[in-house]
């Protein structure tokens, strides 16, 4: 088979983990390469994703028709209530307001939209072009918010002014406007916001519930199954928990310099970090020792119910391989802890946006040959798959296909799935997937596997 | 003006668009390009057009979909994106190794003015002596403009345009069967082989966007319409193109009859009977041969069928959206079986919509059917209410408003992205006329099968 090489403006991005050698840092937080076709988005797309799950705002996309599009009803981030996320809206500039500007435009379709849906909150995105073309954003959102007497926040959020990490911040920075300006009357001392869970498939329930169970109080979730009254009152909790380092760092570190509210990193995929991020909560409210006995409680109860579940995908998927390919680095370390409890080894680690610390971290993590790589793109991961015979690839929507085509099983664990796969009972979904997916018969009639005919 | 009609009037005095009917420019272009063969589709723009549209593509086609972008960041928006659109020609055709580029520019690299043309001449110049060159095709696709099938246009036009030659005319036709599924593209190759008419099919991305399983690694998927049969459009007999309502300015059939002589025939979407007839008829002229004994017996079946299946279509009331040309297109299908559509609307601005359904159905203010173009699903809905269809008839889209109204959603055209095999839907010709009759009869029956308490199992 031809040889694939790697871009030489992307060779730094890549390395193969080797013992017994100095070996440089991952080159990453870089702007993606052009023409390399990265499976990353934009800044807008950051911003979109962490915005998207706040059910009672109006979401109104600045721009022409394709971002707003794109991002209909994208992700399984559910509602017990409201569902306004889930409309598209759009100002879908035309010709004509590219020359003349859009502000009017946004004007009125923030009245028209405010006035027909009744939101709690509306975000504009801007895209692109509104970068461009200069519109003045602040203006018609103070304005409207004047008007309507609801927050009209700008979300700065241009497509090409920096990296989807960019978007994050200035979807932190939107949402930094809200936190405090609520009363937190009520709010128990032993309290916490969770940061960077969206609900997928209602993820964020059951968390909750778990520290519900320990006699936590969850002041907000930002922004899984999100409501505007929750993060206007979110500075009132005692801690913050972050689940997805990567978008809600910089919430997190400007509460704690505004509110004084510490923050600790957690992941809720597999029993390992599932039940740190309990343990670790309770170790922060150690003054009241019963937390912790209530958290041991629901982990020995979960765990006791989940271990013997798991043994039947962990005998059939032992030595089973596996590649990584996913927005977030910490993503990928309670991956291959979760893959590794079932019995299954690591052979190729990615991430969109991971920093020089996760990867760092991610090296220390792996097993010897392991690939590591920043913004990888499908020609890389195809190659990688091959080389290193890889069973099970997981990723997002843009990965799938790559998998299939090269007849290897997939599990999907980006913002689109429907099935939950963090907390205790996510983790046997996550194990039955990957069982469902690499144990299926059809793969002998990939060529790769012989092709039979 | 009655009171209810000024309400309906006033509730659309809306100016954003909410729950869009249509995509973007760019996304029809990099469709269009994977129907060239070895061809690797470029977005001049921001990192993030080319992922929404490849995840956009993939969750209907389940097909790897690479499009490459030239990855503005803040320097290029200001001081333009010669060099980030250079650099990344340069690592696409080392990655890649295509043989064609195909290059849509997006609303960011259209705003700040980027002289697409000249960057590539400065490229080409350039690089000459570098890397195997690809040609570079370029489509003007701003996202302000139009929607997704005017890219899906531009694109195949301006790889008309950049390749088509001089020559000999022989008797070759030239086929431009506008953004149809896979499945259908192969029929129509099977058509045309069938009536042993040589042919140039652009695109035809019926193998690239619904293929086999790879043993080893493709850079670029198999299949596609090479480039060097695209040159050949310029000596082809004539040009079919399916197309109720694209303008000569953006036809390639337009542009290569202008230019070299092919002359064009426009044909309305081969959808239903009557306009299945008109396409085998051109066949046969072009080809002085009747049509082949299997299209025959097809006609037959679906004639057939139309007979074992009237009395549960008969009357019925439906809204179809989509783009235009299949509105127009499937309008004349559901006249031809006694449907009544009481709403076709499109996302599409052609201004052309109303014309063209009327010259189907000369009667529509009689039928009550309703033509609207630039409308969203909120829209749509909104007719719906007043309006009480027993199905929607359109792409997957529909099924938000679909399910809060309780309509019956038949899933046609792009995208279908809560189903499974839209990729392998048949909608033209009278096989793919038989596949949609047999789905919206099956929809009548399933409904009244569901509304009864008997539960009959004979229907």
């Amino acid at each position: 088979m031809e040889q694939i090489g790697i871009l030489e403006g992307r060779q730094k991005q890549v390395f193969e983990k080797k013992t017994g050698t100095t070996q440089a840092d991952i080159a990453c937080d870089t702007s993606s390469l052009s023409g390399s076709v990265s499976q990353r988005a934009c800044v807008f797309c950051g911003s979109r994703v962490v915005l998207y799950p706040v059910a009672d705002a109006l979401h109104l996309v600045h721009g022409p028709i394709g971002c707003a599009a794109y991002t209909w009803d994208i992700r399984g981030a559910v509602s017990s209530g409201p569902e306004l996320h889930r409309l598209s809206f759009s100002t879908d500039l035309q010709e004509i307001d590219v020359i003349y500007g859009g502000e009017k435009k946004l004007y009125q379709s923030l009245i028209e939209l405010i006035d027909k849906y009744k939101p709690k909150a509306a975000f504009i995105y801007s895209t692109c072009i509104v970068g461009l073309i200069g519109d003045d954003i602040e203006a018609v959102c103070r304005k409207v918010a004047k008007e309507t007497g609801i927050p009209v926040l700008p979300v700065h959020s241009e497509g090409f002014k920096g990296t989807k990490k960019d978007g994050y911040k200035a979807a932190c920075h939107a949402l930094m406007k809200l936190i405090g300006t609520e009363s937190t009357e009520g709010i128990s001392k032993r309290s916490i916001n969770i940061l960077g869970e969206f609900n997928l498939a209602g993820e964020a329930w059951m968390i909750k519930d778990y520290y519900k169970k320990m006699g936590v109080e969850v002041v907000a979730t930002l922004t899984g199954d999100g409501r505007i009254d929750a993060v206007r009152r979110a500075h009132g909790a005692s801690l913050n928990v972050v689940q997805c380092s990567g978008s809600m760092t910089s919430l997190a570190k400007e509460m704690e310099e505004k509110y004084g509210i510490p923050f600790i990193r957690v992941s809720y995929f597999g029993i390992e970090d599932m039940s740190k991020s309990l343990y670790d909560v309770a170790t922060y409210f150690s003054d009241c020792p019963e937390i912790m006995e209530a958290a041991k409680g629901v982990v020995r109860e979960e765990v006791t119910t989940l271990y013997p579940q798991l043994q039947k995908f962990k005998k059939a998927l032992s030595g089973k391989k596996a590649a990584i390919y996913v927005g977030g680095a910490f993503k990928t370390f309670s991956l291959i802890k979760a893959l590794r409890s079932i019995g299954m080894s690591v052979v190729l680690a990615g991430s969109q946006t991971g920093n020089k610390d996760d990867y760092r971290r991610l090296k220390e993590m792996c097993d010897e040959g392991t690939i590591i790589v920043d913004d990888s793109n499908p020609v890389e991961l195809s190659k990688f798959i091959l080389e290193k015979e890889a069973d099970l690839l997981i990723g997002g929507v843009k990965e799938r296909p790559i998998a299939f085509k090269l007849g290897v099983g997939f599990c999907d664990h980006n913002h689109e799935r429907k099935i939950p796969l963090a907390g205790f009972e996510g983790m046997y979904n996550f194990a039955l997937e990957v069982y469902q997916s690499v144990m299926s018969p059809v793969w002998q009639f990939a060529p790769r596997k012989g092709g039979l005919k | 003006m009655s009171q209810e009609t000024k309400e309906t009037q006033m509730k659309h005095a809306k100016t954003a668009t909410q729950n869009a009917c249509k995509l973007c420019n760019p996304l029809g272009a990099c469709l269009a390009f994977r129907g060239i063969e070895n061809c690797v589709p470029f977005l001049h723009g921001s990192q993030g057009c080319a992922t929404y549209i490849r995840r956009y593509l993939i969750s209907h086609y389940k097909e790897p979909i690479d499009i490459a972008s030239s990855n503005f960041h803040e320097e290029t928006a200001v001081f333009g994106g010669s060099h980030n659109l250079q650099a990344g020609l340069k690592n696409v055709t080392q990655q890649y190794k295509p043989e064609v580029i195909g290059i849509a520019t997006t609303c960011l690299s259209e705003t700040i003015g980027d002289d697409v043309e000249g960057i590539l001449r400065e490229y080409r110049k350039r690089e000459k002596n570098g890397t195997p060159m690809p040609i570079l095709i370029h489509a003007s696709t701003p996202s302000y403009q139009g929607s997704h099938i005017d890219g899906f246009h531009a694109a195949v036009r301006s790889s008309v345009k950049a390749l088509a030659e001089k020559g000999a005319t022989g008797n070759l036709v030239n086929i431009f069967p506008n953004m149809v599924s896979p499945a259908d593209l192969r029929y129509l190759k099977e058509i045309l082989g069938e009536f042993r008419l040589p042919y140039m099919m652009l695109p035809d991305y019926s193998e690239t966007m619904d293929g086999g399983p790879w043993g080893e690694y493709h850079r670029i998927p198999p299949g596609g319409t090479p480039a060097r049969a695209i040159a050949t459009a310029g000596r082809a007999s004539g040009s079919i193109e399916f197309s109720s309502t694209i303008e000569p300015s953006k036809s390639a059939a337009s542009y290569l009859e202008e230019s070299f002589g092919v002359r064009k025939h426009h044909l309305t979407l081969p959808i239903g009977i009557k306009a299945s007839d008109r396409f085998f008829a051109l066949l046969e002229t072009l080809t002085e041969r009747a049509t082949p004994e299997r299209y025959e017996a097809e006609r037959r079946r679906l004639v057939d069928a139309y007979a074992d299946g009237h009395k549960y279509v008969f009357e019925k009331r439906v809204i179809i959206y989509g783009e235009e040309d299949l509105v127009i297109a499937m309008t004349a299908f559901l006249s031809e079986i006694g449907i009544t559509p009481v709403l076709c609307a499109s996302g599409g601005k052609s201004g052309m919509l109303r014309k063209k359904i009327e010259e189907i159905v000369p009667d529509l203010d009689e039928k009550e059917i309703k033509v609207r173009e630039g409308v969203d699903f909120v829209d749509i809905e909104d007719e719906a209410q007043l309006l009480k269809p027993d199905f929607l008839i359109g792409n997957s889209k529909g099924f938000t408003l679909s399910r809060k109204n309780n309509i019956p959603l038949i899933r046609i055209g792009f995208p279908i992205h809560d189903r499974f095999g839209g990729q392998r839907m048949h909608h033209l010709g009278y096989r793919g006329t038989q596949e949609l009759f047999d789905r919206i009869v099956n929809t009548v029956i399933e409904q009244r099968q569901n509304a009864s308490s008997i539960g009959y199992t004979y229907m």
